[in-house]
């Protein structure tokens, strides 16, 4: 195992964000702040609870979820898009690197910002709702699964993505609406049958149940099956990353 | 002494349909300068690419030091530095972060003081903390050069090293390039520059459309291939050439004032003997004559336009 190469690459990543703190920490809290004041303080006062739970400390676990998704599918495919746009990934396919190296550095720096990123939201939530968690070890456990899950997919759009355009294009056109649809401002036991069925092809739907499970100790769909989705999902994506390295696809012709 | 890299039958067909390189088979000695020249396109950048890793090939085989660059590539790899042709940095970051950081993707441990060394030798040092897209081009050749060093390594690949670089940093990578080989670096360059390979090489090895043409010492490429003229200065201009010097295969200049007469240094005889007794036979009066060598330039166009 070639450790100084994860460690440099990794500390080089994880330079990146304190260089851009602004873009990479405070945005993402100040958007999620906007959503609790909105939709926690203001609509959610107006709310009736939801199994029980208020709206605001309800729809906590799925704002976690957005932020998280999201966050962890930009920094990692930035991390390893921008070396392909400017060329400096010769280095890193020209070092005495594995695949499994590379991934620990790129997925990790960019997991680590964004299991970071979690715990300020999940305390900038306490500052607005009551919040209470169940199943601590479980929500931990779901927070590292979903910042590792999404960070190698986010990996994966980087490697695919030819232009910045792509690059947007997957988040913003596909991930996005899927998390919002997901049942992150509600639990869809609310939607009528035809659209909970429906519902239930989105796989964001098992993240955010468990997730919310691991909170209140009530979820839409049992917590093994959303477990097992999100390692399922995870297991999908190293399978791909690895393919594309024995292959080169995109990376060497 | 055993070659440090072996290339046999290696041949690259890019997803187009470009056959890059065809069948190149090469051998190159450890701590030997080899030069590649070639017209673009030619399959040299190919060449180094799959050697170190970013291009994979089509069919035969490359092993360093031994080793099997595929099947063993974390040792084959370690050995290499490369210096690719185009300025490719990290804009934002500093020379000094991302010195850093080619130092860890080869697996070496921390060395500051390493790096800070490297960085002086290179005159970069006082601009360590400064952003890579605040540099001159100059200076971001010499970085990559910092970068391609940082780890140490056995065998060094520049790829157009001093393509677009002023004379001054020209020098100095030429000083640096010679100060590598004496610690017993082994240096693998390409490069338009004829003069470049002239000067630095000790072998020359010359591919066109993908295949190596040939590969020898570079004294005995100059010997072997190498014309030599001899060009008389004449007291008084000539219109023609006279019938009495026709078998000697003479130029005239357009001035007249000048003979040129070219011959082969590898031959036998160089005719030079009887073509002086017969300008005095013929009262052709001289006031002066010069010799000149062709340059490997001359015979790196000879050779390429002969297969063309």
């Amino acid at each position: 195992m070639n450790l100084p190469a994860v460690r440099a690459i990794y500390l080089f990543e994880m330079s990146r964000t304190f260089r851009t703190l602004l873009q990479s920490v405070v945005s993402p809290v100040i958007s999620t702040s906007l959503y609790f004041v909105v939709f926690g303080a203001a609509i959610g006062s107006r709310m009736t609870a939801i199994d029980g739970v208020d709206y605001g400390a309800f729809i906590v676990p799925g704002l976690m979820m957005l932020t998280l998704l999201t966050q962890s599918i930009a920094n990692a495919s930035f991390g390893i898009y921008f070396p392909q746009f400017t060329g400096t990934i010769y280095e890193i396919l020209s070092a005495p690197i594995s695949v499994v190296e590379i991934v620990l550095g790129y997925v990790g720096a960019a997991a680590t910002k964004s299991f970071v990123l979690g715990l300020i939201i999940l305390l900038t939530a306490a500052f607005f709702v009551d919040l209470r968690i169940e199943h601590p070890l479980v929500m931990a456990l779901f927070l590292v699964l979903t910042c590792v899950t999404f960070s190698m997919f986010g990996f994966l759009i980087g490697i695919w993505a030819d232009n910045f355009e792509k690059l947007q294009l997957v988040p913003l056109l596909i991930v996005t609406p899927l998390a919002f649809l997901g049942g992150s401002f509600y639990s869809i036991d609310m939607l009528p049958p035809l659209w909970r069925t429906v519902t239930l092809f989105n796989p964001v739907v098992y993240l955010i149940s468990g997730f919310r499970w691991s909170f209140y100790g009530t979820s839409d769909v049992d917590i093994w099956v959303s477990l097992g989705a999100t390692v399922g999902f995870m297991f999908v994506c190293a399978f791909a990353i690895w393919w594309i390295f024995k292959t080169g696809w995109r990376l060497k012709p | 002494m055993p070659p440090v890299i072996s290339i046999a039958g290696l041949s690259k067909t890019y997803g187009t349909g470009f056959a890059a390189l065809k069948n190149v088979d090469l051998e190159i000695r450890k701590g030997e300068i080899l030069a590649l020249l070639g017209p673009n396109g030619a399959g040299k950048t190919t060449l180094i690419s799959i050697v170190c890793g970013l291009v994979r090939p089509s069919a035969g085989t490359v092993t360093v030091d031994g080793h099997d660059i595929i099947s063993a590539f974390r040792a084959t790899r370690a050995l290499i530095g490369l210096v690719p042709q185009e300025l490719t940095t990290d804009a934002f970051e500093t020379v000094w972060a991302t010195v850093k950081l080619s130092r860890g993707l080869f697996g070496k441990r921390r060395d500051d003081g390493f790096l800070e060394k490297l960085l002086k030798v290179l005159s970069l040092w006082d601009k360590k903390d400064t952003r890579m897209m605040h540099l001159s081009g100059g200076m971001k050749r010499r970085v990559m050069i910092a970068k391609a060093l940082s780890h140490e390594p056995e065998i060094l690949f520049l790829d157009e090293p001093t393509a677009g670089v002023d004379v001054e940093l020209r020098q100095d990578m030429w000083a640096l390039v010679r100060g590598l080989r004496e610690r017993g670096v082994t240096i693998i360059l390409t490069t338009h520059y004829i003069e470049e390979a002239e000067e630095m090489a000790d072998r020359i090895g010359v591919i066109n459309k993908g295949e190596l043409i040939l590969v020898q010492d570079k004294a005995e490429l100059m010997a072997s291939l190498g014309k030599k003229q001899l060009t008389l200065l004449l007291a008084e201009p000539l219109a023609a050439v006279p019938e009495a010097l026709s078998r000697h295969k003479l130029d005239l200049t357009e001035d007249g004032l000048s003979l040129v007469y070219t011959y082969e240094t590898h031959g036998e005889r160089t005719g030079i003997t009887s073509l002086l007794q017969d300008v005095n036979a013929a009262s052709v009066r001289f006031r002066d004559l010069v010799t000149d060598n062709s340059s490997l330039e001359e015979i790196f166009v000879s050779l390429v336009t002969e297969r063309a």
